[in-house]
C-alpha cells in the first residue's frame, strides 16, 4: 500500500528533474529536485512505497535517464498511467522501475489516496475500486524481474574476461 | 509485403529478410553517441561492471555541447570524468566543435544506418535516411558493451509533402504545424517518413530541422525519402552512401498524410508545450525579453542567413537580448567567412560559441522569473530556459529575428 501522487497529461522529463542538475555527480544529489516545477514540497513528501499516477503521455521529452532514476531514488515503487512517452518507458524498465499503463486509473483517484498494485495479477486497487493494468510485452517483463537491463550483461551465463 | 524504410533498415541491422511492425528484433548499431547530459553516469555504471569491454570502440562517438564552456565546477567534473575515459579508450571525442546532432550529420552519418543516441533529438538523421532513435544511458551501456541492442519495429506514418513553401515560410514552420496537427503523441512509439515532389524542394538544413523536431511527436524516428540533395550533402562532407532503403511501394503505413506546402504559414509554439501551435499573427505584440537563434533545430548556415538578411541595417530592441549560437564551428567559421557574425554582432546580438546554449536552459542565457523568450530551440517545456515560472515560444529563424528587432512577435513581412 502507498500513497498516490497525482499528475496530469503530457509531463514531461524537464519537469521530473531540471536540466540544471543533471550534470550533478549522483542520483542521489539530483533526487532532491524532482518534481521541482510542478510540486516542490514532492521529493520531501513522497514515502519509499508511494506511486505516481499520471494520465497522458506520461515522460515525455528529453531521453535523460535521471528522470526514471530519481523516482527510483526518492522510493517510487511504480508509475501508472494512461500511456507513456517512448524513451522514459524503455528508460524506467532499463533500471527496474515498473512503468504501468493502466488507463482511467487517473480519473477515480485523486492525490493521497491509498493504492495497491499487484503486478503479478495486473491489477491496481484503490478505495475497493479494482482496475485492470496491462501486462508488459515478455522480452521488457523478463528485463523488469531480473532487476533491469545491467543484470543481464552480469549474468553467469555470459563469458567474461580473466 | 513491401516494407517502409524503418522495416528495411531494422531488417538489414537485424541480418534478417523481412520486418514487419511490432516485431522485436536485436540489430547491430552503426553508431552509438553519448553526450555530456548523461555520459557521466554510463562511466560510473560501466566501472562499476564486473566485466569491462567495449565492443568496438570505432562505433563510439562522444561529445561534450551541453555546457560548453562548463559553468560549474560540478559540471566540470563530469565533463573530465568523460574527457578522461574518451582519451583512456581511444573513444572519437568532440568538445566545443558544436552541437551533437549537427556533428554527427557532418562528421559521421550515412544513408540505412541504425544509430543509438543518448539524447532524444537523435532522430534528425533520418535526413540523411539513416534510424536514429533517442535512448537513456543503460541502453547505452548496454549497446557499448554488446555492440547490439533490442528494437520493436516501428509502425510509419508517412508524410507526402506537395508544392512548394510560400517565400518566407520554414521548414521549421512545417514541422510545428505537423506537430500541431498530430499532438505531442500523435507519433509515440512510430517512424515518421517523408517524402513526395515537395520535399526536393527543401534543403538540407530544413530536412534536418523537420527530422529533428519529430521526437516531440513521441516519434521513435524520422525517415526521409535520400534522393541527390542528400547524396550531395553527404559527398560535400567527404562520405559516399554504401545503402540506401527506399520504401517500396505497397508497404504499409498506419496512417498516411498529404500535405500542401503552399498552405503553411508562420507559426509559432505557445508555452509550454511544442504541439500549442498557432499562426504567428495569433501573438503579434506580445512582449519578449530574450531571442534565440540557433540549437541543433535551427543554428545551420542557411538559419543565419536567414537572420542576418532581416537584421542588416537594423538593430536589436533595447528591450531584448538576443543570443545568436551556431550550431557547430564548421557553420561558425562558414558564418564569419559571409560576414554574418559581423552583420549580428553590428545589430547588438550577443554571438556565442557553439552549444546547446539556452535550448536546454542550464547554461548560457537562462531567463528570469516571468520572462518570454522566441526560441528557435528544440522545446518550450515549463522552466525549459530558466526560471519554472518563464515562458518560451517557439518560431522560425524569421520570425526570432523578427521578433527580436521589433521587442514583441511579429513576422519578417512585418518588419
Amino acid at each position: 500500500m502507498g500513497k498516490i501522487f497525482k499528475f496530469e497529461s503530457d509531463v514531461d522529463t524537464d519537469q521530473i528533474i531540471a536540466s540544471q542538475y543533471l550534470l550533478y555527480p549522483s542520483i542521489e544529489e539530483m533526487a532532491p529536485h524532482t518534481f521541482e516545477s510542478l510540486d516542490p514540497d514532492f521529493a520531501g513528501m513522497v514515502r519509499a512505497g508511494d506511486y505516481v499516477v499520471a494520465r497522458d503521455n506520461f515522460g515525455c521529452g528529453s531521453s535523460r535517464e535521471q528522470a526514471p532514476r530519481v523516482l527510483k531514488e526518492l522510493g517510487v515503487k511504480a508509475v501508472l498511467a494512461n500511456s507513456f512517452a517512448r524513451i522514459f518507458y524503455r528508460n524506467a524498465i532499463n533500471i527496474g522501475l515498473p512503468v504501468i499503463v493502466c488507463k482511467g486509473l487517473c480519473d477515480h483517484v485523486k492525490a493521497g489516496d491509498d493504492l495497491e498494485v499487484s503486478l503479478t495479477e495486473g491489477v491496481a486497487r484503490v478505495g475497493g475500486q479494482a482496475f485492470a493494468c496491462t501486462k508488459l510485452p515478455e522480452n521488457l517483463q523478463t528485463i523488469l524481474d531480473q532487476g533491469g537491463l545491467i543484470a543481464s550483461l552480469e549474468k553467469p551465463s555470459q563469458d567474461k574476461e580473466d | 509485403m513491401g516494407m517502409t524504410i524503418a522495416e528495411k533498415i531494422i531488417a538489414r541491422a537485424a541480418g534478417v529478410t523481412e520486418a514487419k511492425a511490432n516485431d522485436i528484433h536485436t540489430v547491430e548499431l552503426d553508431w552509438m553517441m553519448s553526450n555530456d547530459g548523461t555520459t557521466h553516469l554510463t562511466i560510473d555504471m560501466y566501472k562499476a561492471l564486473s566485466s569491462q569491454k567495449i565492443y568496438d570502440k570505432k562505433k563510439l562517438v562522444w561529445i561534450v555541447d551541453h555546457n560548453v564552456p562548463c559553468d560549474s565546477v560540478k559540471t566540470a567534473n563530469s565533463h573530465k570524468k568523460m574527457r578522461d575515459f574518451a582519451r583512456e579508450h581511444e573513444i572519437t571525442f568532440y568538445e566545443g566543435a558544436g552541437v551533437c546532432h549537427q556533428i554527427m550529420m557532418e562528421k559521421h552519418v550515412s544513408p540505412g544506418e541504425l544509430i543509438f543516441g543518448a539524447d532524444s533529438h537523435t532522430c534528425a538523421y533520418g535526413a540523411l535516411g539513416a534510424f536514429g532513435t533517442g535512448i537513456g544511458c543503460t541502453d547505452y551501456l548496454y549497446a557499448m558493451v554488446t555492440g547490439h541492442s533490442w528494437v520493436m519495429v516501428p509502425e510509419t506514418l508517412r508524410f507526402n509533402l506537395h508544392g512548394q513553401l510560400k517565400e518566407g515560410v520554414y521548414a521549421r514552420d512545417l514541422i510545428l504545424t505537423i506537430i500541431g496537427r498530430i499532438g505531442a503523441n500523435g507519433a509515440n512509439y512510430m517512424a515518421m517518413e517523408f517524402g513526395g515532389d515537395g520535399l526536393k524542394t527543401i534543403d538540407m538544413a530544413g530536412r534536418i530541422s523537420i527530422c529533428n523536431l519529430c521526437v516531440e511527436a513521441g516519434a521513435k524516428t524520422a525517415l526521409m525519402e535520400v534522393d541527390d540533395i542528400a547524396l550531395d550533402y553527404l559527398k560535400a562532407h567527404g562520405r559516399e552512401a554504401k545503402q540506401v532503403f527506399a520504401p517500396d511501394a505497397d508497404a504499409v503505413y498506419a496512417r498516411v498524410y498529404d500535405i500542401d506546402l503552399g498552405e503553411i504559414c508562420p507559426v509559432v509554439a505557445k508555452p509550454h508545450f511544442v504541439d500549442s501551435v498557432v499562426p504567428a499573427e495569433e501573438c503579434l505584440g506580445l512582449h519578449i525579453d530574450e531571442a534565440f537563434l540557433g540549437s541543433c533545430n535551427n543554428g545551420r548556415i542557411e538559419d543565419l542567413r536567414v537572420g542576418a538578411q532581416l537584421i542588416k541595417g537594423k538593430k536589436v530592441a533595447p528591450t531584448v537580448r538576443f543570443l545568436v549560437v551556431p550550431a557547430s564551428q564548421d557553420i561558425y567559421e562558414q558564418a564569419i567567412r559571409e560576414g554574418l557574425l559581423e552583420t549580428f554582432i553590428d545589430a547588438g546580438a550577443i554571438v556565442m560559441n557553439p552549444n546547446c546554449s539556452v535550448c536546454w536552459g542550464s547554461c548560457q542565457g537562462v531567463i528570469g522569473e516571468g520572462e518570454v523568450l522566441i526560441s528557435t530551440g528544440t522545446r518550450n517545456f515549463k522552466g525549459r530556459a530558466g526560471h519554472k515560472d518563464s515562458f518560451v515560444y517557439l518560431g522560425s529563424a524569421a520570425t526570432v529575428t523578427a521578433s527580436a528587432i521589433a521587442g514583441e512577435i511579429t513576422t519578417a513581412d512585418r518588419l
